[in-house]
This record gives structure tokens, sequence and C-alpha cells, in this order.
């Protein structure tokens, strides 16, 4: 169980985020879903540790050490050329030393064999598109073993076929080791989809906070994305959200 | 394919940078050898060997006062600041994510100058009891310190975000440079040709005590270097990726800005303005040996000192009686390898 708990935030003297707090159990999937500005990336930093405010992360009453939080930020966009290997080695920067041990290196190339990326291996960062990198990133992060790992928009590159296999594979990695997740999704059937809860994010507060299913529902979008939306069923039994514009 | 084969080429990558840095080392040494062996008194690599056996109390007087009065602490000091100017122009465009910056970009070089210029100018009249050979190194020394006290305290202040430290850098350097102008314009023509005898950097300026100075100081960062050196290369992540691994960024901008003015103090302070090789150095060792740190850093170190070296031959060889300041070789030379290493690299 981690227990997160956020003051207001102000950035200059505007508030922009208001005191909030929640519990993630161990192993689930939490997504935070908002329109343009509401907070989620504010939030994602102040928890990650990045902005200097002095938000309390507890694991089962302890605080979390900021080593064991993993975080992807959204402006992620690499102009190393740095290899794959090298670059997910970074992801243990503090345990490296003068001679990287070779059961570093193998681990690396296990993890990016998992994620389909063992081809990029050698290939320099720089030469990757910025869906690879996205992907690579998220590999280096898993390769941190973060106990909590947040992730703002870690699909905004990816195309729909690595959208599914990065969310299910970070979902089952999470299960696996018992690692919370927290993501900023801007696509809400994505987020219904593979996250335990969601947390909506709207004008610098937490508005709901519930289960996939009744996320959405008693005209919350309407309210605060300004679309009309429709809700479907998929053929899984998932829910799926068209957005159309307000008449 | 097992993950153990696959991990081959990385060895082989890693492989190849050491062969890279065993080369460059070895290339030095010959050219350093070059280097003992030209001068206006001309010395064969047989004769250079029997009076370096012979040692300083050697029979042959003049040969012995060539090459351990002469020519061994140019050679030796050609090394150590090729070696400084190389790792800080490595660091600094690590720090400031920019392949344009230098040990000078912010405004060291001008402040170093200006420091000289003013124990040139005022040094007697002070009464110091320090010698005049050592008083205008210190001063060099301590105004280098000074510019980056400046620019330390607007990082501190306002966040030491790249874009802050050039700002701050650039105000520094217009700032020195202009009291600097001034010191020129008050300053009487003979003492006005010291202090732009003084902004040439040139190696005949050292001696056993500059090479010591100079050389302990560097060895001193080194251990300091070797602690960051993962960070640094972290930092070539980018700014909010290095910062979601745990780094803090702007710590680490600010220790590295305090050994980079170390230094290019030791390096400059002794021996003057030496342009181009710490922009130079570091983009020849990430082209040669990429951006891990581990192997950047001694590369740039290497590769500095290959271009001082260099430009310290090329310069005795063009005028035999009074060598050209290095510091203008470099600068006249640097502009063509500034080119090549632009036009290489698809984007530096």
């Amino acid at each position: 169980m981690f227990d997160i708990e956020v003051p207001a935030l102000f950035r200059g003297r505007v508030q922009v985020l208001a005191p909030t707090a929640f519990t993630l159990a161990a192993g689930s999937m939490t997504g935070i879903v908002g329109p343009n500005g509401a907070g989620k990336s504010t939030l994602l930093r102040a928890v990650a540790g990045i902005s200097q405010d002095s938000v309390a992360v507890r694991r089962r009453g302890e605080p979390l050490h900021r080593r064991a939080i993993g975080f992807l930020p959204q402006a992620f966009s690499v102009a190393s050329t740095l290899s794959v290997t090298d670059c997910i080695l970074l992801g243990r920067r503090e345990n490296l030393g003068w001679r990287v041990p070779v059961w570093a290196r193998n681990d690396a190339r296990g993890l990016l064999d998992r994620f389909g990326l063992a081809d990029l291996a050698d290939r320099p960062m720089s030469a990757l598109s910025g869906g690879q990198q996205q992907r690579v990133l998220l590999v280096q992060r898993l390769f941190r073993n973060p106990a909590l790992l947040l992730l703002d928009e870690p699909t905004s590159a990816l195309d729909l076929h690595h959208q599914l296999s990065a969310l299910s594979m970070i979902r089952d990695h999470a299960r696996e080791t018992g690692m919370a997740v927290i993501a900023a999704l801007h696509d809400l059937t994505l987020a219904a989809r593979f996250c335990d809860r969601i947390l909506v994010l709207a004008g610098g507060a937490v508005v709901r906070d519930d289960a996939p299913a009744a996320a959405f529902a008693g005209g919350l979008i309407e309210n605060h994305w300004n679309v009309a939306p429709e809700f479907l069923k998929a053929r899984d039994g998932g829910l799926v959200v068209v957005p159309h514009a307000m008449a | 394919m097992s993950v153990a084969d696959r991990a081959l080429p990385w060895r082989r990558q890693s492989g190849r940078r050491g062969v890279a840095l065993v080369a460059a080392l070895l290339i030095l040494a010959v050219l350093s050898l070059l280097d003992l062996m030209t001068g206006p008194s001309g010395m064969g690599a047989a004769e250079i060997w029997r009076t370096f056996r012979a040692g300083p109390a050697g029979e042959d007087r003049a040969a012995a006062a060539i090459l351990f009065q002469i020519r061994l602490p140019q050679t030796a000091m050609a090394l150590i600041v090729g070696a400084a100017l190389g790792l800080a122009g490595l660091m600094m465009q690590t720090i400031l994510a920019n392949p344009l910056a230098s040990p000078f970009t912010l405004g060291f070089s001008a402040a170093a100058g200006f420091g000289a210029a003013a124990s040139i100018l005022f040094g007697a009249a002070l009464g110091l009891p320090l010698p005049g050979h050592l008083l205008t190194p210190a001063a060099a020394f301590a105004a280098t310190l000074a510019a980056t006290l400046l620019v330390w305290l607007v990082a501190r202040a306002r966040g030491s975000q790249p874009e802050i430290m050039v700002l701050a850098g650039i105000a520094v350097l217009f700032f020195f440079q202009s009291l600097q102008s001034l010191l020129q314009f008050l300053a009487s023509p003979e003492v006005l040709q010291q202090i732009v005898f003084w902004l040439f950097g040139s190696l005949l300026k050292a001696n056993w005590t500059t090479v010591q100075v100079s050389g302990a100081i560097t060895l001193v960062c080194l251990p300091f270097i070797a602690r960051d050196t993962w960070a640094l290369t972290t930092l070539r992540m980018g700014e909010a990726n290095a910062q979601s691994l745990g780094l803090d960024t702007h710590a680490l901008r600010r220790r590295i800005l305090l050994l980079t003015a170390a230094l290019t103090a030791a390096a400059v302070s002794f021996t003057g303005t030496i342009g181009f090789v710490g922009l130079i150095a570091p983009h020849a060792a990430r082209a040669a040996v990429g951006e891990d740190h581990r192997f950047a850093l001694p590369m740039a170190a290497l590769a500095g000192a290959l271009i001082l070296i260099i430009a310290s031959v090329a310069a005795k060889l063009l005028s035999s009686g009074a060598a050209i300041p290095v510091g203008i070789v470099t600068a006249i030379a640097g502009i063509p390898m500034l080119m090549a290493v632009i036009l290489r690299q698809k984007e530096i």
C-alpha cells in the first residue's frame, strides 16, 4: 500500500493544485485523466520529487525514498548518440562504476528482449524515432526497479500496436512485482481498459476517484472536456468513449 | 541467439573505445618526443635520450640546460594545459548542453586576462611579497575564480539552467573584457606590450614551478571529476530525463562549474589564453569514443594534449628563433579543425 499526500501546490502566487491525498494498492495501475492544463504533469512531477514541493509518499507507513520512485516525463526526447544499451544501463546510474558488470549488461539486454527492442540494442538513441525512444526510456525506468512508477503520457508517441503492448507490459510487470503505477493518459478508452482505477483531474483538483466503469458517469466529460461522449461496449466488455462535438 | 551472444557487439564497442584511447596515448607519446626534439638548437632522439639518461647534472651542461630547463617543462606544460582545457571543455559542453561551449564560454579567459593586466599594471606599486613571475599568474587565477563566483552566485540564486548560466557568463565576459580594455587604455606603451604578450597564450612561460602548480591543480580535480562521470553521461540524456533519474542537475552544474574553473585557471594563469583547444578536443573525443564519459573524458584530455603538442611543434618549426605563441597557432589551425568536425558530423 502506498499513501500519497500532496499539499496545495503553487507556481508563484497561483494555486495550481488543490491539496489531495490518495492510496494506491501494490501492483495496481491508476490512470490520471483530465483536460489540458488540469494539473496532471504538475501532480506527477511533485510526487516524483522533481519540483521542490513537499509531497509525502509512504509505503506501508514508511517514507518511500526518492530512489524508489521511477518517473517518465512528458518531454523525453533524447538527442544523445549513446547506444540504447548504454541508455538502459543509465537506469541504474547510481550503481555503475568504472566497469559495468556483465550481469547488469545481461539484465539490460534481457529487458530489451522482453519489450521487443533487442534489435535496437546497439543503435544510437539519436537515430531512433520518437516512439522507439519512448519505449526505450520506458524500459530504462523499469530497469530502475521502482516501487512506484509515474508515467506522464507514456503512449504519446506510440502507434496503436505499441500503445497496447506497452501498457499491457507495464500492467503485467506491476502485477508481477507489486510495483504501483500512476499514468497520465489522454485516451479515456485506453485508461478505462488498462487502469484499475481512475483519478479525474480538472481545474487543479481531483474531481473524481473511481473504478473505470463509473469514473466518467454523470456529465463529467461534458463539463470538463467540453465534448459530448458516446459510451460503447467493446467486444471484451470494456468501456469505449467516443467524443463528439458539443451541439 | 542467447542474451549473452547479443552482448558481443557491446563488448566490441567497449573494446574499440579502449583501443582508441591507447592509440591516442601512443601518438601523444611520439609527438611529445618530437616536441622535445624540436627547437632552435636542434637535438636528435639519441641526443635527447643520452641527455635524459645523464640527468640534470649531466656532463654536457648546455644540452642538460636545454632539455631540463627549457624543453621538458614546456612539453610537460603543453600536456597539462591541453589535458586541462580538453577536460574543462567537455564538461562545459555537457553541463551547458551546447556544442559551442568551451572553457572560456563563461568569461573565464576575460577574467584571467583582466587579472594578469591588473597585476602587470599595478603589481609593482602594491609591493606584494610575491615575485613578478608568480604575481601575474596568481592574479589571473584569482580573477578567474572571482568570475566563477559571480556565475555561481547567479546560478545559485536563479536556478542553474544552462540559459541562466550562459547569460550570467556573457555578462561576466563583457564586464571583465571592458575592465581589461580600460587597463590597456590606461597603460603606457611598454606596459601595454607586456599585457598583450601575456594575452597571447604561450608555452615559453613554462618552468618547473608552473608545471608543478598546474599539474597539482589538475590532479586534485581528477577524483572529483571521476565521481561525477556517470552523472555527466546521464545529463546527455537531456534535462528532464536526467532529473527523473534522480539526478540533481542544478547541483551537478554548479559542482562542475567549479571544477572547470579550477582547470581553466590552472591552464591559462601561467600560459595566457589558448583558444580552440577546449572547443575542439571535446568534439574530437565524442567523435572517437562516443558520449560515455568514462571514455570521453580521458579522450578529451588526450585530444587536448595532442592538439597543443602539435601546435607547439608547429609553432617552433614555423619560426625557429622566436617561437610564435602557441595560442595563435591553435586559433588559426583550430578553424579548419572545427570546420572538419562540423562537416563530418550530421549533428553536433
